[in-house]
């Protein structure tokens, strides 16, 4: 059974269509991320979801029951915000409680879910204290903690953690993901951080401009993009791209300026044309570059313009065909800039947009 | 003569104390305060003397024979027209005007101002537009209008008829106060209360207002600053029996017959002014607020 359904979502503020028409289906217990950049409609549906924004048309079921007018608390969510916003003149314990109360809950079964709550987000010794008086993160530890007190199916998660520094960003995303492991519960989360969609979700939704681009795995998302934008969105540096034309004689082969490479190992999305303008993409990834180029269905060699050390590894700039073009190679390589390097790649691991349409060929 | 090199500037930057630009600012408040304040030490000085004293026309110099009898004749007998029972009357007309106006005023203003805020309904922001529009008409043109409506409710000339007319010209100002007040905390809190399963009392009540402790405290202040020295609504819609002190201060200030008795009436001045002063000094800084979201409205 689907945990959540959405079917036909319409919102308009005024003349502004902000969502369009939107079909989602979240599967019981899925951690599922909405991403997508600014002013995409991702927080937006997300308070459709929640019950704080009226939907201008559509059905939105929680559990198999239609909750399109239903208010927030009745729909059977819990939910955490970027601003953790907690009520400042509340202790962390008040905090926790206040919407139990709301319910008529009784006061020891309230006090045993708020037991439970802080053991599982450690925050025990913290539950006399005014969320003046803590940290960023535990602030949003104790934000988890609301929802989690109200033991509901469904969490929704709206930038948790955009207001935490990278260390400890990092630090709560993976303390996100074993709760959601333990729990396993469905969650929804809003970000913008391709990292954190990446890293926490089992499927994710691109949106943009009101409506969903793709809705896959990371991987699905990372490894065929079905168009040039969600290309260009996941991914960072982002996906190199190279603009020629598609020909079909003797074998499908993507011809650009200075090069032809043979795309017989690609795999064409089905109804693809094979024909006309495009768009070949391949990630800084999927570029093996000094020795390991040999081997590589297809090679060429590259003068290197700037290298950006990053620790781990190095990103190399250059160009192929009048493009800026990025690939990595290890932390420990010597390479200089000037110097002439052999790059190769798989074009297995390339995608081709359509130049007019940009979507997957 | 050559700079050596291990002479290092450390330690804190050097404080001049005789800040040419320090003393200037100094002397210009300095005075500005001996300016403003030398009517207070005159009404000061001059309540404190015997008559024959004033008549000496010396009104810098401190008293020779201190008295307080005016201060007394002020507060006890003076007479107000027809009754001579001093200010004290008035002084309790007040209290009864302002108190209820402040408390019914503000009750209603911030619930309009948490409703504009945060529970937008359709024509919100027409409705807020029309109810600032209404903080621009002078109050004189209302003043007419007003006098028949509240004489169609039966409370022309009652305290209730004054105590009306304070909660309707307090609300423009008011709501703008509170409206803007709610619209600058966090949206999230207000959406959190909701998924808590708060109602818009709920909100109003368990999250808000226990967060909005200045916001009070600026919006009483206003009130009951601005109700106590009110003078206009006082004569119109109390009612003779209800007369607050500042029109019962000007009955005594503006008699025009026998002696004028300057020191009986600035002793009633400074009484009718003490309950606005006292306020500026408890409450400066929330003071200085409200001052600064009264300018909002021009």
């Amino acid at each position: 059974m689907n945990s959540i359904e959405i079917r036909d979502l319409v919102l308009n503020f005024g003349d502004v269509s902000v969502l369009k028409n939107l079909d989602l289906d979240i599967g019981e217990g899925e951690f599922l991320v909405l991403l997508g950049a600014s002013g995409c409609g991702k927080s937006t549906l997300l308070n459709c979801i929640a019950g704080l924004l009226d939907v201008s048309d559509g059905q939105i079921s929680i559990n198999g029951r239609n909750v399109t007018w239903d208010e927030p608390k009745d729909r059977g969510i819990g939910m955490v915000f970027q601003s953790y916003a907690l009520y400042p003149q509340m202790t962390v314990e008040g905090n926790l409680s206040f919407g139990l109360k709301n319910s008529g809950m009784a006061r020891d079964e309230i006090s045993r879910r708020i037991a439970s709550a802080a053991a599982t987000l450690q925050i025990e010794p913290l539950l006399k204290r005014k969320p003046a008086e803590l940290s960023g993160g535990q602030r949003q530890r104790v934000a988890i903690g609301r929802a989690l007190v109200r033991d509901v199916d469904v969490f929704l998660f709206d930038e948790p953690l955009s207001n935490l520094d990278a260390k400890l960003r990092a630090e709560l995303r993976v303390e996100i993901k074993r709760l959601h492991q333990r729990l396993k519960n469905t969650m929804i989360y809003v970000t913008h951080d391709q990292i954190e969609a990446l890293t926490l979700a089992d499927r994710i939704a691109i949106m943009k401009g009101g409506s969903i681009q793709q809705l896959d795995t990371p991987h699905g998302i990372y490894a065929s993009p079905v168009n040039k934008y969600v290309a260009e969105f996941i991914g960072s540096p982002g996906m190199n791209f190279i603009d020629g034309r598609l020909t079909d004689d003797g074998g499908p082969s993507f011809q650009s300026a200075e090069s032809k490479i043979d795309l017989s190992r690609y795999s064409f999305a089905d109804g693809g044309t094979k024909q006309g303008d495009a768009s070949f993409g391949i990630r800084p990834e999927d570029v093996a570059s000094g020795k390991d180029a040999n081997s590589m269905p297809f090679t060429t060699e590259v003068s290197i313009d700037v290298l950006e050390p990053m620790g781990s590894d190095t990103l190399v700039w250059s160009k192929l065909s009048g493009h800026d073009f990025c690939f990595r190679v290890d932390g420990q390589s010597d390479l200089v800039a000037g110097e002439q390097v052999p790059i190769g790649f798989d074009p297995q691991r390339a995608s081709i947009f359509d130049a007019s349409s940009e979507l997957r060929i | 003569m050559s700079i050596t090199a291990d002479v290092i500037p450390r330690g804190p930057k050097p404080r001049r104390v005789m800040d040419p630009g320090r003393i200037m600012l100094y002397s210009i408040l300095f005075v500005a305060a001996v300016y403003y304040l030398l009517p207070l030490y005159v009404m000061v000085m001059t309540s404190m003397k015997g008559l024959p004293e004033i008549r000496l026309g010396q009104i810098f110099a401190p008293p020779v024979e201190l008295t307080f009898a005016p201060w007394t004749k002020a507060w006890d007998t003076a007479c107000t027209g027809l009754y001579c029972e001093g200010l004290k009357v008035g002084f309790w007309n007040s209290v009864k005007i302002t108190i209820p106006s402040v408390i019914v005023s503000i009750l209603i203003a911030s619930v309009n101002g948490y409703a504009l805020a945060n529970w937008k309904f359709k024509g919100s922001e027409v409705f807020f537009t029309i109810l600032i529009f209404g903080s621009f008409i002078p109050y004189q043109v209302m003043l007419y209008p007003l006098v028949i409506i509240t004489r169609e409710l039966g409370i022309f000339g009652s305290l209730t008829g004054v105590i009306f007319v304070h909660t309707i010209f307090g609300m423009p100002i008011l709501t703008l106060l509170f409206r803007n007040y709610f619209a600058s905390l966090p949206e999230e809190l207000f959406k959190a209360a909701r998924v808590d399963g708060a109602g818009f009392w709920g909100v109003f009540l368990k999250i808000l207002v226990p967060m909005s402790t200045p916001i009070f405290m600026v919006a009483v202040i206003l009130q009951v600053t601005g109700i106590w020295n009110d003078f206009l609504f006082g004569v119109v819609f109390a009612g003779t029996q209800n007369f607050p002190m500042t029109v019962q201060l000007n009955n005594i200030v503006n008699t025009t017959q026998g002696v004028k008795e300057y020191n009986v009436n600035m002793a009633a001045t400074i009484l009718t002014g003490a309950v606005p002063l006292i306020i500026y000094f408890l409450s400066g800084k929330y003071f200085v607020r409200g001052i600064a979201a009264g300018a909002v409205k021009g």
